[in-house]
């Protein structure tokens, strides 16, 4: 297969600030502490660092598919660009993207056309202050909705919960999905969790509280859905031909992307919601490498909500359509130690919605030999994959 | 801050108030046929600009739902249903609604459902109801 542009990046460095519930610092603050951060770690100073993206950048509300709660945005591009005093070659924030990996995708493409060497990576959320202080959880222009949600936001459909509830009914359905299969998911992200000492969730989780929570929109409970955090990841996207030179020696290569939507763009009318756009974006990774599924040693599929997870399952091929219950069923094979471990730092569902970025993190740290307490032995070959919905991105990562 | 309401626009304004008079208007090219929501300018299936809105029978089926338990504003009023109906003019002519007049417990995929409508201001927001047997 002839070389693709991402097989020219590196993640160079990784940095992440605390992550917590109750933070003092403000979401400014924790996204320079990631920022600088990554940037020692890639063994740079802030001198080299030409480029800086971020997902969704500093949006306060917004009429596409991503549309911003309170503290869901994170400082945006320019305000980390005058922080830091950085001159770049190119800067970008937008949500209008394939999920929260085209900040990643983006970096790429900068630096395998030449435009910058070493481009910074961020995602910030305060979510957890804001929403304290917020009566609303959404931000609705009081002179109508307009844009995508305008269809959704007239019938109550406010938030991730409903939208995809809507995916989760369908798949039941279709497939005989339950409810224990999902729970698979929360209690596997729980046990890492608790070899995690940054997860925000570390107490015990049985099946009997997964299945007497209370119900957030049916078929999903509390348990299937992700808990808002204060907490900011940076990574730095560099050329491959810094490898020698990071300190750590342990670049991660950048296998192959994938970021292709394949139906409409839309919450509400995408044809077949037994799967989502995960499936168009997971055969686009497949299609750019020679890799195939069972290379891979360690994911961190999005699990803003359990089933989630399944649909990246399906979608990236790990089983067959509509497999994805059975696949994760009794928890065995997504374990720790298991044929593909899953959300080894505890995922969003237990360590925090750090929106893809942790996941990020984590597989970073798998594949460098660095997570500690909860190392997967020998990976070389990670995945890590972002989004909902008509919302996919994902990253095939490699060691040397 | 209560239900959300739509802007209205040009493209729009026949969806959110055909319910005045009683009918769900939704986009139908002139020249091929298609139907096509959310309505836009030009026809996705031929490109023709003759996209005008056309009564449909109101018949629709469930394709998927949600019960949305959850109280995301202070005011509002819990539980409701979220659904996904398939319109019965064309495979695939779906609207993401409320299922309404029933306990939400009823519902089902595969439910047969009519339009009803309920009126914001000058809004008359299409809803479904269990279709009269
Ligand atoms: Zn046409």
């Amino acid at each position: 297969m002839s070389e693709r542009f991402e097989q020219r990046c590196i993640i160079s460095g990784i940095g992440q600030s605390e992550v917590g519930r109750r933070l003092t610092r403000d979401v400014l603050a924790l996204t320079l502490d990631a920022c600088h951060e990554a940037i020692a770690d890639a063994g740079l100073a802030r001198e080299d660092v030409d480029g800086v993206i971020s997902w969704p950048g500093a949006v306060s509300r917004a009429e596409g598919l991503a549309p911003p709660g309170p503290g869901s945005s994170g400082p945006g591009t320019g305000a980390v660009i005058d922080a830091l005093r950085l001159r770049t070659n190119w800067h970008y924030g937008g949500p209008e993207s394939p999920g929260m990996f085209a900040a990643v995708i983006h970096a790429c493409m900068a630096v395998a056309c030449g435009l910058c060497r070493h481009v910074l990576v961020y995602r910030a959320l305060n979510e957890a202050t804001a929403w304290r202080a917020a009566t609303e959880r959404v931000s609705v222009d009081p002179d109508g909705v307009r844009g995508t949600m305008s269809w959704m936001l007239p019938y109550g459909a406010f938030s991730g919960p409903n939208w995809i509830g809507l995916w989760a009914m369908r798949h039941m359905h279709e497939f005989g999905t339950t409810r224990e299969q999902l729970a698979a998911v929360a209690l596997n992200a729980r046990r890492n969790a608790q070899r995690n000492p940054k997860a925000v969730m570390q107490g015990e989780l049985r099946i009997d509280d997964y299945l007497s929570s209370k119900m957030i929109s049916d078929p999903l409970c509390l348990f299937d859905c992700d808990l808002a955090v204060d907490g900011a990841t940076a990574v730095i996207v560099s050329t491959s031909e810094h490898a020698p030179d990071v300190p750590h020696g342990k670049p991660v290569h950048v296998e192959a992307v994938g970021s292709a939507l394949q139906g409409r763009a839309s919450w509400d009318q995408w044809a077949d919601m037994t799967e989502t756009a995960a499936t168009g974006a997971g055969r686009h990774l497949w299609s750019r490498t020679d890799c195939t599924p069972g290379d891979v040693d360690v994911a961190g599929l999005y699990d803003g909500f359990s089933v989630l997870t399944l649909f990246w399952l399906e979608g990236l091929g790990f089983c067959d359509k509509g497999e994805g219950g059975p696949f994760v069923e009794g928890g065995s094979r997504i374990a720790l130690d298991g044929e593909l471990p899953l959300a080894t730092g505890g995922g969003q569902l237990s360590a925090g919605r750090l929106h893809a970025f942790g996941h990020l993190h984590e597989v970073c740290l798998q594949l460098r030999g660095q997570a500690s307490g909860r190392q997967v032995a020998d990976a070389k070959v990670g995945l890590v994959s972002a989004g909902a919905g008509p919302l996919a991105s994902c990253l095939l990562l490699r060691t040397a | 801050m209560g239900w959300p309401t739509p802007a209205i626009d040009a493209h729009n304004r026949a969806f959110w108030t055909g319910g005045r008079d009683g009918r769900l208007l939704i986009a139908c090219c002139g020249c091929c046929g298609a139907w096509t929501h959310p309505p836009v300018p030009r026809c996705p299936s031929c490109a023709s600009e003759r996209v005008e809105p056309a009564p449909v029978s109101g018949r629709a089926q469930v394709y998927s739902y949600t019960i949305n338990r959850q109280r995301w504003t202070p005011e509002l009023e819990v539980p409701y249903v979220i659904a996904i109906v398939e319109l019965a003019e064309q495979h695939g002519l779906r609207l993401l609604t409320n299922i309404v007049g029933c306990a939400v417990e009823q519902v089902s995929i595969g439910m047969a459902v009519e339009v009803d409508f309920a009126q914001r201001g000058e809004v008359f927001v299409p809803v479904f109801r269990r279709a009269a047997t």
